[in-house]
């Protein structure tokens, strides 16, 4: 049935899960760096996630999320078997994908290597040849390093502490990749806010097109509202509808840090309210 | 207040409504309604013309003279089927019709004195008949056509053009689709008007007589995304509508437009009607509760706005508006029912800047000041900025509403359909078809912002026309 929650997966205990949702309508659709907006229940507010897969003929899609609220953690909650109130999608415009020479490198850090996997696969079903580099602060906190490697003839990690790959952040192994010299068409980064703006300095000097999906605040998604404007070459966007992805060069990330914060006392309200209830549940 | 039955042009009986005081601090109605003895004395005012130009007035062409008759005979079921035979959400229309343009505009009564209070008794048949018991309510139903398998519509979008096909084609029997983008059906009367102005309770009966008569609504289903028209005819359906709204908000274009505290009208309005964020932390949408809340527009939307920001508790609520108040596009009523709650009017005054302080936030707006000059093309008088006369406005909360751009998902997902030189899809006049045969649009898609009734008028003028196809 639609909206039900096949498989769970919990990638980082307590901190991040996935899920393949029964979405036959979706999946038919869904192309990489589409998302889709759910409501865990009735009382729900709208939630944006990124497709970290599909499977069109088993009619399934691949959703994952870091726990960063009352939202995310009562989604967190669900089981197999369970079926998420709403779902919609496939939203946004998809990842522009070319056949091109040049190597397509992709960054992801934390959660964001879940939503750039899917674009990676774009890729590389398109034929390009794809270099992953995957970071997080340690070897548990990585994601997804199994199904890149299916794929990518290159996975570059970089931890924190040095516990898995290179030590230092993503941007040390982009740097140390785009220096070997082979051509880079392109660079596309999904992950947190500043590590896609440290991404977009980086790769300016060297002028290669950098491609971001920002994850800015959402209320419809479909283009009614405006909540997730933000400011791409000097003009106003929507990254519901104009977006998700845009060149990096030109994303206005001071302003979408703001912005993303804009409600970071009513989310702390919620979920501290969410917490006590569910420790007297216990 | 009279009980005068005669037929002289005797006022109109008012309508109840909540203190203003009260009011501005919660969500309910703010009109309650006419009692049966109130309907009656107002129904007995109808002078009951040969030749009524009230119904030429209404956009769906209700009978009124032939509804208020009925009214005046005690027969609340055979008056509530005359209006649904033309209109299929009469709790919504009599709420947010602008009547004086239109019904109550054309009353003869209104030549000399007070027009009837069209709208009011259309409301009360409506609320009245849907409280009666199931078994009233059932002999009261339309007899529908036996459902025909042969042809089903879908219409794309669930507001109220949409609605208005989905209820007039299914009572012939034919089954129809609504595929509806957000959580919820009923598109502006959901996201949009308040829930002080349109109880959502309302908007949930209509809906669900139009599920007792066989429509299907789908939600989450976005148009041009999840599902296209060409994928709604391989999948059989005859006919498809559009009715996907207006949608995208016009914004301004002004330094600071992006500070955190300015919203577009549809965004603050979206989170409190359909996130229902002003039962936050229940419901779990949250939106920015101002002190000194401004609002840019002179329209119903802005109206709309200003009052939710009162009801959710601010000190002060401007309506900053760049002509003056004779020009205001907002309906008289909402005007007056806004100022009485204590929204101030800043008139002949536009925002050129949107200042900053911390974190991005903003604290303040510069305006300037504007005179009237010559008439534009909408015949209201236009205005023009007044050179160097600039000032200051605190405020930590800015709702811009001056109007919507069309929304581009399902145009851009259909090449073929051909649009008009503003934009909004083209359509023949006379039976609201598109460049594509067979498929119909009505509503803001076609017109730009407009009301819940033009919409109506266009989604039954598609309707009559999908049906003389369909079923000859």
């Amino acid at each position: 049935m639609s909206n039900t929650i096949l498989q769970k997966k919990i990638l980082i205990p307590g901190q991040t899960a996935m899920f393949v949702v029964d979405a036959p309508h979706i999946a038919a659709k869904a192309r990489p760096g589409n998302f889709i907006i759910l409501r865990v229940n009735e009382f729900g507010e709208r939630v944006p996630l990124t497709i970290a897969d599909r499977d069109p003929e088993a009619g399934t899609i691949t959703l994952v999320f870091l726990v960063i609220g009352k939202s995310t953690a009562q989604l967190y909650e669900l089981e197999e078997g369970d079926r998420l109130h709403d779902l919609c999608g496939p939203l946004g415009k998809p990842t522009h994908i070319e056949k091109t020479d040049g190597v397509v490198i992709c960054v992801g850090g934390g959660t964001g290597i879940a939503a750039m996997h899917h674009i990676a696969k774009g890729h590389h079903e398109a034929g390009n040849h794809v270099a992953a580099v995957v970071g997080a602060r340690n070897q548990d906190l990585l994601l997804f390093c199994d199904e890149l490697a299916d794929f990518c003839p290159e996975l570059i990690v970089a931890t924190n502490d040095g516990s898995r790959g290179m030590q230092g952040f993503v941007t040390d192994a982009l740097r140390e990749r785009i220096e070997s010299g082979d051509e880079v068409a392109e660079v596309v980064a999904v992950g947190p806010v500043p590590m896609m703006e440290a991404v977009a300095n980086l790769t300016r000097p060297y002028g290669i097109k950098t491609t971001v999906s920002l994850n800015s605040i959402m209320v419809d998604g479909i283009g009614m509202c405006g909540a997730c404007r933000c400011t791409v070459n000097g003009r106003n966007q929507f990254a519901c509808v104009d977006g998700p992805e845009f060149d990096g060069h030109t994303v206005d990330f001071t302003e979408l840090r703001h912005r993303l914060g804009q409600f970071r006392s009513e989310e702390e309200l919620s979920y501290d309210r969410f917490k006590e209830c569910s420790c007297h549940d216990k | 207040m009279t009980n005068n039955p005669g037929k002289t042009a005797v006022g109109r009986v008012p309508m109840p409504e909540q203190p203003a005081a009260r009011r501005a601090r919660n969500f309910e109605e703010v009109t309650l309604g006419y009692t049966g003895e109130q309907a009656l004395t107002e129904a007995a005012r109808c002078l009951q013309c040969k030749r009524p130009l009230c119904q030429k007035g209404c956009p769906v062409e209700i009978d009124i003279k032939g509804f208020i008759a009925e009214l005046v005979n005690g027969d609340l079921a055979a008056a509530h089927r005359v209006i649904r035979e033309t209109n299929s959400l009469p709790a919504v229309c009599g709420r947010v019709c602008p009547q004086e343009s239109q019904c109550e505009g054309s009353c003869i009564l209104g030549k000399k004195g007070e027009p009837v209070a069209i709208g009011r008794l259309e409301r009360y048949v409506a609320d009245t008949f849907a409280a009666q018991d199931g078994c009233e309510r059932l002999t009261g139903a339309q007899e529908c056509a036996l459902e025909r398998d042969d042809c089903k519509v879908a219409c794309i979008g669930g507001g109220p053009s949409s609605l208005t096909v989905a209820g007039y084609l299914s009572t012939l029997g034919v089954k129809v689709t609504v595929f509806e983008a957000l959580h919820e059906p009923g598109g502006v009367l959901v996201y949009g008007i308040p829930e002080f102005r349109l109880p959502k309770d309302i908007v949930r009966r209509e809906l669900e007589a139009m599920v007792e008569q066989n429509v299907e609504f789908r939600n989450n289903w976005v148009g041009g995304r999840t599902i296209t028209v060409q994928d709604l005819f391989d999948e059989g359906y005859k006919a498809v509508f559009i009715g996907v709204g207006a949608g995208l908000p016009r914004l301004m274009n002004l330094p600071g437009e992006n500070l955190v505290g300015v919203y577009s009208a549809n965004e603050y309005l979206t989170r409190v009607n359909l996130g229902r964020a002003y039962r936050f932390p229940d419901h779990d949408t949250p939106v920015t509760k101002g002190r000194n809340v401004t609002v840019i527009g002179g329209g119903n939307v802005a109206m709309d706005a200003a009052r939710t920001a009162l009801r959710l508790g601010a000190e002060s609520v401007r309506i900053v508006y760049r002509r003056s108040e004779e020009q205001m596009p907002a309906r008289q009523e909402e005007v007056h029912h806004a100022r009485e709650e204590g929204i101030l009017f800043e008139c002949l005054a536009n925002p050129v800047r949107y200042n900053e302080g911390e974190n991005y936030r903003l604290t303040s707006l510069t305006l300037q000041r504007q005179c009237l000059c010559e008439p534009d093309a909408s015949g209201r008088l236009a205005c023009r900025p007044v050179e160097d006369d600039f000032y200051e406005l605190e405020t930590d909360l800015c709702i811009i509403a001056v109007g919507t751009r069309p929304n581009p998902l399902l145009l851009d997902a259909t090449p073929d359909l051909a649009l008009n030189k503003w934009g909004y899809v083209a359509v023949d006049e006379e039976t609201g078809e598109t460049s594509i045969p067979n498929v119909f649009a009505g509503g803001d898609i076609v017109t730009g912002a407009a009301t819940v009734i033009s919409a109506m008028g266009a989604g039954r003028r598609a309707a009559k026309e999908i049906a003389a196809r369909l079923l000859g």
